[in-house]
């Protein structure tokens, strides 16, 4: 007991398959663990009961076929789970069970996995601490003197909860850094795939030409598992990619000799840490002992990046937002007419987070300004890809750092958006030219909390970036620190 | 014709006013599922029973374009002559109803699938041609029931999502006959193409009116003011009459127009305004992004066109070069794909010119008595065919012919079985006719003497009396043709 919850993605379903642990331990083991974590706040919604019954299933049955028969995984409360509540981490959503699964999870639990309940996120994703969620922030695994952390965001459950063990992997949604960011925060692997690898259908939608699933998990090896599990064409999808089926996991390798790797000097920015810096001198060093070349190149409108982002990214949530009108589901508030029951409804049933990114993008798509925000954003978004084509045709893969910070403290940042939105600086470039890139934990800053560095590869080629991920991971040795203080 | 001039011009107190129309047209595409989703179209199904996930627009739900119905978009394109964008977009317009679950309608906007092209219309005065702008793509939006119950307002979303062409007029029509008349050929060429079924009233075709107004002989446009969402050709007629008028006499007292959005009431036959032009919704359209660009290759669009039936113009001209039809009698007839189709089913059986003329005649004047489409005709293509064959081979005379046609009106029954049964068969036999003929001139000596010392005109005597003895069913043209010989 307690060990199963330290075993990786790969080793788990492999003991599971081969009997060694039957699904049934493994579940009672997360599920034990899942309990005494309540501190943390990882959890919206726990699925504990049906996760023991289905696990049960599995082993009396002998349900060992699926590549990830018998893990237990909670995943993002913003994936539509069939009969269990799901909420987006928002107060509008509360009380809407889904009649559906999204694609996504559904692949899951086709392949295997036990579904443990659904985790913490800010609002509509819409944040990079966890602290716009309306359930309360998730409380980072990793602690600075006795001052609670933030884990990073949008998906701060998923990575809290897999840092802590209380859930074997799990998938996020990464729509300028999401899965990356949380990940470095917490000391774990996160990847988020070329823009169309997985589909987005039945996951609420947040920013449309930004959003896509993708994987967090303990090491570079369960996440290649994962995106197998995940990835796919769907026609339910129009933005899905029809792109023949890949074996990640099985082509895995760490031989990245003569791959030509990127270093853009754009992503040397004002006060970033020494340590960030010092990190990525690392990462390059060990790139090299690994056998790849060091190329600088340069990305010019990365500095644009962030304010695209921030046209973008609302303008599209200000509509895909609006179907929360009290109408048909979730939260409604009484009016005495229909337009003051909209009012009501939203005023109360959306966060300041949400609300402000509503406000955003009402604005920057407003006859007399679309022009000069909207449709400018659109044309620098197409320099920014133009950007990393250019370089592309020069270096296999760029390696940066995955923020320009460690965690910081919960509070640290709230009231302070710019502050909040420069955190994504390093990972919102790469939704904007729809790649892939993975965050691997690299390192601690000098309080001890973990640090991450990124690599982005070509479109649909992630197995590139895995390789990468995979030679870097066993350079760096990285080992996690997590105390389980809070149990 | 050269005598019929357009002359719509409208009396003010100081001059004649010329009145400018165009017209929007929603016209609601005929296909089985919804523009992104797969569920049924069907009208009158119960309230809420023909919604998907997509059309509710519940979270995390994405549209799929359904093919057939940009094939249908396509097609209507063609029969409009019109120019099929290879590139096109759908676009996101985004305003809060509670019957438009999204919170937006999915449009297009800046890039339609099909661009300019052109309607004919046969006018009194000649033919005119009115412009097409662009034809694009959307989804329809649900109903708000405000009248079952007190306290609360209903939504039906069963026609959430419906795809709808919006056919975009240019503002070339002058008068209510004209818009009459566009609308009626537009509805005509769909319903050849088999893209929109065209009953309005289940709100498969409506328009949106722009009506504005100038001083005869002045070129410059005035402002003009949108009359929202009509739905039958009486209406909009009767919609652009009043709004020429009202806005006449504000100009002529002084005032300006305010460029608006006005609703037609058809009890109070009024336009009243809904909102001005200040209060216009903000849309903010921006491309869909769940939505790929819509990419035609030519191969798409040549085999659509290889599908394209004989449509109104070019039917036509086939009925008259080849049938020998009259311009009126052929526009009557190319009208309406189902007066066509019965056309058709009488005339390749029966006499091209015969089958217009007892169509135009007889037939129409039946349904216009009892109010009827010639889709609900009391007499069958197949019955009607057989009276002209009647005619033609001389069983009956084209008089008796009538009195056929109305026993057939009553129980749409077989003509050669009507004939039988009441003995009004032609009588037909020389022979027979020969000796009623030498009866009657036997008995006339006197008047046989009198024509043939030059009263011709009593040749009509003769016929009449023979007409007389054979009860009216004596072939005329057998009679002429012996009492020519007999009175030599």
């Amino acid at each position: 007991m307690g060990e199963i919850t330290k075993l990786t993605l790969v080793n788990l379903v492999s003991k599971i398959k081969s009997k060694e642990i039957s699904a049934l331990d493994a579940c009672s083991d997360y599920v034990n663990r899942i309990v005494k974590s309540k501190k943390l706040n990882t959890f919206v919604t726990e699925t504990l009961e049906q996760a023991i019954s289905s696990a049960k299933k599995i082993d009396d049955n002998n349900l060992k076929e699926g590549i990830l028969s018998g893990a237990p995984i909670a995943v993002k409360d913003l994936f539509c789970t069939k009969n269990v509540e799901t909420t987006a981490s928002s107060k509008i959503l509360k009380g809407f069970v889904p009649t559906y699964e999204s694609t996504v999870t559904s692949k899951l639990w086709e392949r295997g996995a036990v579904l443990l309940g659904k985790l913490n996120c800010d609002e509509f994703a819409m944040g990079s601490s966890n602290e716009t969620s309306a359930f309360g922030n998730v409380i980072n695994p990793y602690k600075v003197n006795d001052e609670n952390i933030v884990p990073g965001g949008s998906s701060g459950g998923c990575s809290a909860a897999v840092a802590a063990d209380l859930t074997v992997a799990t998938v996020g949604t990464d729509t300028g850094g999401s899965i990356r960011q949380p990940a470095a925060f917490t000391g774990i692997v996160g990847l988020k795939p070329t823009y169309g690898r997985c589909s987005r259908w039945g996951i609420v939608a947040f920013a449309s030409s930004l959003d896509q699933a993708g994987p967090m998990t303990k090491n570079v090896s369960d996440c290649a598992l994962m995106l197998d599990a995940i990835s796919g064409f769907d026609e339910k999808d129009s933005t899905s990619a029809n792109t023949k089926k890949e074996e990640f996991l099985k082509n895995l390798n760490r031989n990245i000799k003569g791959l030509k790797i990127g270093i853009p000097k754009e992503y040397i920015v004002d006060d970033m840490p020494k340590e960030i810096q010092d990190l990525w001198d690392k990462g390059i060093s060990w790139m090299k002992e690994s056998g790849a070349i060091i190329k600088d190149i340069s990305l010019p409108h990365t500095k644009y990046a962030l304010p695209t982002y921030y046209i973008i990214a609302p303008a599209e949530a200000s509509s895909n937002l609006a179907r929360y009108d009290g109408v048909r589901y979730g939260f409604r508030a009484s009016g005495k007419d229909l337009n003051e029951m909209y009012e009501n409804t939203r005023s109360l049933g959306f966060g300041n987070e949400v609300k402000r990114r509503i406000m955003i993008g009402t604005y920057v798509l407003s006859s007399g300004y679309y022009d000069a925000y909207y449709l400018k954003a659109q044309q620098v978004r197409r320099l920014i890809k133009n950007d990393f084509d250019l370089v592309f045709k020069d270096v296999d893969a760029i390696l940066t750092p995955t923020a320009p910070s460690s965690a910081f403290k919960i509070g640290e940042k709230k009231d302070d958006p710019i502050s909040m939105y420069l955190n994504d600086v390093f990972t919102v470039p790469i939704n904007l030219a729809g790649l892939p890139a993975i965050s691997i934990p690299a390192g601690f800053d000098k309080s001890g909390l973990p640090l991450g560095l990124q690599i982005i590869g070509k479109p649909f080629d992630e197995q590139t970036v895995l390789n990468s991920a995979y030679a870097l991971e066993e350079k760096i040795g990285f080992k996690s620190q997590v105390k389980d203080w809070w149990m | 014709m050269a005598d019929n001039k357009f002359d719509y011009y409208l009396d003010g107190k100081t001059a004649k006013w010329e009145v400018i129309i165009g017209l929007e047209v929603h016209a609601q595409v005929t296909s089985s599922a919804k523009l992104f989703s797969g569920s049924s179209t069907k009208f009158g199904s119960d309230p809420n029973s023909q919604v998907s996930l997509v059309d509710a627009a519940m979270p995390g739900m994405l549209p799929v374009i359904n093919k057939f119905c940009i094939e249908q978009a396509v097609k209507t394109g063609l029969g409009l002559k019109a120019k099929i964008n290879r590139f096109s977009k759908f676009d996101r317009k985004n305003y809060f109803y509670a019957d438009l679950p999204q919170g937006y309608q999915i449009s297009q906007f800046k890039f339609p699938i099909v661009g300019e092209g052109k309607i004919v219309l046969d006018m009194p005065y000649g033919t005119k041609v009115v412009g097409i702008e662009r034809l694009h793509l959307e989804q329809d939006a649900g109903k708000s029931l405000h009248d079952q119950d007190p306290e609360n307002s209903f939504v039906d979303l069963n026609r959430s999502g419906i795809a709808l062409m919006e056919i975009v007029g240019k503002p070339d029509l002058r008068s209510p006959e004209e818009v009459g008349q566009y609308v009626k050929k537009l509805r005509s060429i769909m319903r050849y193409l088999n893209t929109c079924d065209g009953n309005m009233d289940e709100g498969s075709l409506r328009a949106d009116v722009n009506v504005s107004v100038r001083k005869q002989g002045s070129q410059q446009l005035g402002t003009r003011c949108e009359i929202k969402n009509v739905n039958s050709i009486k209406f909009m007629q009767q919609a652009i009459e009043y709004e020429a008028k009202r806005q006449i006499d504000i100009i002529e007292d002084g005032g300006t127009i305010n460029q608006e959005t006005r609703l037609y009431d058809t009890k109070k036959n009024e336009t009243r305004s809904m909102r001005s032009k200040e209060d216009a919704h903000d849309y903010r359209y921006f491309p869909d992004p769940d939505l790929l660009p819509l990419v035609l290759d030519s191969e798409f669009i040549e085999n659509i066109k290889k599908t394209l039936p004989e449509l109104p113009d070019e039917k036509k001209l086939r009925l008259m070069n080849d049938f020998g039809l009259s311009s009126y009698d052929a526009s009557i007839i190319i009208s309406e794909k189902d007066i066509s189709d019965y056309y058709e089913d009488v005339a390749k059986n029966s006499d091209y010119k015969l089958a217009a003329n007892w169509m135009i005649v007889e037939l129409f004047g039946i349904l216009n008595k009892e109010g009827k489409e010639i889709k609900d005709s009391p007499v069958s293509a197949v019955n009607l065919s057989k009276l002209i064959n009647l005619i033609k081979n001389g069983t009956i005379s084209g008089k008796i012919a009538k009195t056929v046609f109305e026993q057939m009106v009553q129980k749409n029954e077989n003509p050669e079985v009507i004939i039988e049964k009441s003995g009004l068969k032609q009588q037909s036999d020389p022979k027979e006719l020969e000796i009623i003929i030498d009866n009657i001139i036997k008995k006339n000596q006197d008047k046989v003497i009198e024509y043939k010392s030059g009263k011709i005109k009593l040749f009509s005597f003769f016929v009449g009396q023979a007409m007389k003895d054979t009860a009216g069913k004596g072939n005329p043209q057998l009679i002429n043709n012996i009492l020519s010989k007999k009175l030599k």
